[in-house]
């Protein structure tokens, strides 16, 4: 058997010089916020870094993601690292199917045990014993403890993965929860977003293969690199914000010219994300260049936070019951002080006996 | 049947009414009123702040007729309202308020004080916390008739000396007259002349009027007191009078709290509105000068100044009447500073004046109105209340000023053009 | 408990909670109030008297002559609190579509700049007017519990507001959450406090113009 491929090797047989990689390992190096010297360190150990196993579980989840990760208009050399990723599961990339494919997940945990990666992309649901996801007959709750059991570490990738995402919206019927709720012995690592930012799973991929540990987290275990920021805070149109400059509508006279969206709901400021630096599609676009608010998506409920056109400010739930029922209450109570009150006052009336001068002296 | 704390506090449940819990309910504790509090700001003693006068009287609102204050009560929470509280606010209710309401104008969110101090006096004096020299001179009116024990031949003779000093006969019990004329003690004993002035002004005018024989005492110790029943009684006696000799119009004296208890409390003490009207003599003086019916001739040219007495200025609502008279009479009249509708109590009215537990503080607290007066550069002092004149002669004699004091019905009256036959008289 | 699920709670059943419990006790302290009644005045009033009570309604908010400026620093502090406060709670942005959600009603909002000058202006206020309370003797003599603690229901909300439009001290979405939690402790226990004077000054007010203008005085 020839040896194992390095990393080098393999992108070399694909045509990217070593020079390209040193500029894409200063380039991860920086967007990782690692100090200078780490480029050459990345470099030196993914160079020769050997394949890597990857476990891909996917679960409640709409393939969102892995589509965005391999949506990608020229070949980078995040792509090719992603292609030199052993992917030895994964329900949509892998050409084999049925018990095939379960022999070569098992194949591959056992041979890379205490080495593997496991990926998961969507939630997991716990109700009724977990019956509302299965794969070959097994609950996701079996097969993502299994796969976790030998795993170097775990990457939640999506928000589903992370936080429970769209499944665990209200009302949750499937009692889905995330990743964290389930694996406690395991390094954990969030990269939420519907979709994440593709750079956003590579890099966290990028820099456990090369320093064989996750990046720095947030309290959300998010890496610090790509969620260290709200959308707010590094936004374009934050000018128009401070200035008080509000699209109203869409297309209305504010929309056309670009100004804040906060009023149609973005959720920019409590959201964080890398879309307003690193935008999407390689850097075109992101939503609110685009026009439209942001959905904050890479955060905890953020389908439930109260609608994506209702600002910010909104309450999240109807007021109105609440309020009339409160305001019956305080006539109910105040009626019976009425009462109280007028029959205290007309006892203290009769109680009254006519004053002499007498009666100002106390005897 | 006895003063008793029960007593007392029955009453404050009685009176208290939809207007004071609007004013418990909105004070914030700014201590605005203090500033506006000339017994605050000549002793700088907060405890004279007037929303703080108020704090027992305040309690049983809030421990009587709000929901929480009653919880909080049930509970324990909450001080009960002893006779010793009221016992310790006593000085605070009587001595250091004149019911001047000059706190009500200054309060930012409206609150009225003196409407509650007004109130807070019923249930002190049935709870037998009222001050000795006021309780003396309510029973002195209940049961002589005037709080200075003047009884009805005093003021005849007191008629009969003004019908010879003015020369004009002075009419008593006359059934059918427009206007009766009552006066205060005050008046009647100190400064008499006032009744002889308007003897002459009405005859000048033409007015037909009299004086009662059995009512000729405006001065309410009840209202000052703050006991609605025995006010009833006292304001009763001008009413009967009134409508006994069939009258129009009663004329209020030159008396602060006399105006206030027969124009604006007494319908409202004796529960129905009266068959006659009731005016302020400036008031009435005013209209005749607007009628043409009051002829002076010449001015006064001393520089004098006017103290607005609160209870016919402030609180009744007499505000220009004065100064139109005095532009009249006077060539050098000077207005002191905050005059009007704002000026300072002279600190001796709403029964402080015959309270001598408060004598102390009262001549600290006419400071005030000597550095108004000071300010002004005048050596004389115009008013149209005879107890303020008798407070600020007291005050002037404390201090050892020499400093004139008038009434402005009499200074009118020195004005007045003589009739044809007198001129003919003085000038042979 | 995380920062979103702790927003996400202030600005669902909080909110709820804070405006029933608001509600309930400002109905409760209404009735309250009227329920002690007032007796009719038959005393004959002056002509326009009927204007008194509105008068003095409105006029009340101006600084009175002799008393602002016997007083000035506590004239001058309230209005510069109390303009901060009006701005910064009503004419914000955010909060106009915050009131347009709960009462169907909005109206254009001032200038964020403008927003931010007055709440500086209202925090700075309220601190000087602590230090007065404890210092000046009617003042100290007057405060109880009570009053310190309608300060600081107060204080809260505009200075956690304040720090959270300038993205300061913690991550956003909880110095939103905080200030938005603030607000609703303000809300619940306002009509139990000295702080129902925002509405029943009015009441207050007119009782006081109306006795004086039936007597023919401009109160």
């Amino acid at each position: 058997m020839a040896p194992p491929l390095t990393f080098l090797d393999y992108i070399d047989q694909h045509g990217v010089s070593r020079r390209a990689f040193l500029k894409f390992c200063a380039a991860a190096a920086s967007s990782l916020a690692l100090p200078t010297g780490a480029a050459a360190e990345i470099a030196a150990r993914l160079g020769n870094m050997h394949r890597p196993s990857v476990i891909w579980l996917s679960f409640q989840e709409c393939t969102g993601c892995t589509e965005s990760l391999t949506r990608s208009f020229a070949p980078t050399v995040e792509n090719l690292m992603f292609n030199f990723l052993s992917l030895d599961y994964h329900h949509t990339l892998q050409a084999a199917a049925g018990t095939a494919a379960e022999a070569a997940k098992a194949t591959a945990m056992r041979e890379n045990a205490g080495r593997y990666l496991v990926v998961v992309e969507g939630a997991v649901p716990r109700r009724d014993g977990g019956v509302y996801s299965t794969i070959a007959g097994r609950t996701n709750l079996d097969t993502l403890a299994e796969a976790a059991q030998h795993a170097a570490a775990v990457i939640a990738v999506g928000s589903c993965a992370a936080f429970g995402g769209i499944p665990n919206a209200s009302p949750n019927p499937t009692g889905a929860v995330a990743v964290h709720d389930l694996v406690r012995d395991k390094p954990v690592v969030n990269v939420p977003g519907c979709p994440p930012i593709p750079v956003a799973i590579t890099g966290v991929v990028a820099h456990y293969l090369t320093f064989n540990r996750l990046p720095e987290l947030d309290h959300l275990g998010r890496p610090r690199a790509f969620y260290g920021n709200t959308i707010h805070d590094r936004c374009y149109r934050r000018p128009f914000y401070d200035q008080g400059k509000f699209a109203k509508s869409f297309d209305d006279e504010g929309a056309r010219r670009g100004w804040c969206l906060y009023e149609l709901g973005c959720k920019g400021p409590v959201t964080y994300n890398s879309c307003a630096t690193l935008k999407w599609n390689d850097g075109t676009s992101f939503p609110i260049e685009s026009g439209h608010g942001c959905l904050g998506c890479s955060e905890p409920h953020f389908w439930d936070a109260g609608g994506f056109y209702r600002p910010l400010s909104t309450p999240t739930r109807p007021v109105a019951m609440a309020a009339a029922a409160a305001v019956g209450a305080g006539a109910a109570a105040g009626a019976a002080m009425v009462l109280h009150n007028r029959r205290r006052k007309r006892r203290a009336k009769q109680d009254h006996q006519p004053a002499t001068v007498n009666d100002l002296e106390k005897k | 049947m006895s003063a008793s704390l029960e007593r007392g506090l029955n009453l404050w449940r009685e009176v208290l009414d939809t207007p004071s819990a609007s004013f418990f309910m909105s004070c914030v504790h700014c201590g605005l009123c203090a500033d506006a509090c000339l017994f605050y700001t000549e002793t700088g003693d907060p405890q004279y702040t007037p929303i703080r006068k108020l704090e027992p009287f305040r309690r049983l609102w809030r421990q009587e007729y709000t929901l929480l204050g009653k919880l909080a009560a049930k509970l324990g929470l909450s001080r009960p309202l002893t006779d010793e509280t009221l016992a310790e606010w006593s000085p605070l209710i009587y001595d250091s308020c004149t019911l001047c309401g000059r706190c009500s104008l200054a309060c930012p969110v409206g609150n009225d004080l003196a409407y509650l101090i007004r109130k807070a006096r019923e249930g002190m004096a049935v709870a037998g916390h009222a001050p000795q020299g006021l309780i003396d001179a309510t029973r002195r009116t209940i049961e002589s008739g005037s709080p200075m024990g003047v009884r009805p031949a005093a003021f005849m003779t007191q008629v009969r000396k003004q019908s010879e000093a003015s020369g004009v006969s002075i009419p008593v019990d006359q059934t059918g007259a427009d206007y009766l004329v009552i006066m205060s003690s005050m008046e009647i004993i100190g400064f008499p002349e006032y009744l002889g002035a308007l003897a002459r002004i009405f005859r000048q005018a033409g007015i037909s009027w009299t004086v009662s024989s059995e009512a000729y005492e405006a001065t309410n110790s009840g209202i000052q007191i703050g006991v609605s029943d025995l006010a009833r009684e006292i304001v009763m006696r001008i009413v009967n009078a009134a409508e006994k000799l069939q009258v129009k119009t009663v004329i209020g004296p030159e008396c602060g709290h006399a105006f206030t208890a027969l124009r604006w409390e007494g319908p409202n003490l004796i529960g129905r509105p009266y068959p006659f009207a009731v005016v302020h003599v400036l008031e009435l003086l005013d209209q005749l000068r607007t009628d043409g019916k009051l002829h002076t001739t010449g001015q006064d040219d001393t520089p004098l100044t006017f103290h607005d007495p609160c209870q016919i200025v402030r609180r009744g609502g007499v505000v220009d009447p004065p100064r139109r008279l005095l532009n009249q009479v006077a060539s050098d009249f000077r207005e002191m500073e905050d005059a009007g509708v704002a000026n300072w109590c002279c600190g001796g009215g709403g029964g402080v004046g015959a309270n001598s537990r408060a004598d102390a503080l009262r001549f600290t607290a006419f400071k005030r109105k000597k550095s108004q007066w000071d300010a002004t550069g005048a050596r004389t002092l115009v008013t149209a209340c005879a107890n303020c004149r008798n407070i600020i002669e007291e005050g002037l004699e404390h201090y050892h000023l020499d400093l004139q004091v008038i009434g402005l019905t009499e200074l009118v009256a020195s004005r007045l053009t003589p009739p044809a036959n007198e001129t003919e008289t003085a000038a042979s | 408990m995380d920062a979103m699920t702790f927003l996400l709670w202030t600005r669902g059943p909080g909110l709820q909670i804070a405006l029933a419990l608001f509600l309930l006790g400002f109905v409760l302290r209404l009735f309250e109030l009227f329920s002690l009644g007032r007796p009719p005045d038959l005393a004959v009033p002056r002509p326009g008297y009927r204007r008194g009570g509105w008068r003095t309604l409105a006029a009340r908010s101006l600084p009175a002559g002799t008393f602002a400026r016997q007083a000035y620093v506590t004239y001058g502090l309230s209005y510069l609190f109390h303009f901060g406060l009006f701005f910064s709670l009503l004419f914000f942005a955010p909060h106009i579509l915050l009131f347009r959600e709960i009462i169907g009603i909005s109206w254009p909002a001032l200038p964020n700049a403008w927003i931010n000058a007055w709440a500086l202006l209202a925090i700075a206020a309220l601190l000087l007017m602590l230090v007065q309370r404890l210092i000046h003797p009617v003042k100290r003599l007057l405060s109880t519990t009570h009053d310190y603690f309608a300060w600081a229901l107060t204080f809260a909300p505009l200075l956690t507001g304040y720090l959270a439009f300038q993205h300061a001290l913690l991550p956003y979405t909880w110095m939103l959450g905080i200030h938005i939690l603030s607000a609703e402790l303000l809300l619940a226990c306002l009509p139990f406090t000295k702080l129902i004077h925002f509405a029943t000054l009015f009441v207050a007010r007119w009782y006081n113009g109306d006795i004086a203008g039936r007597k023919g005085v401009a109160s």
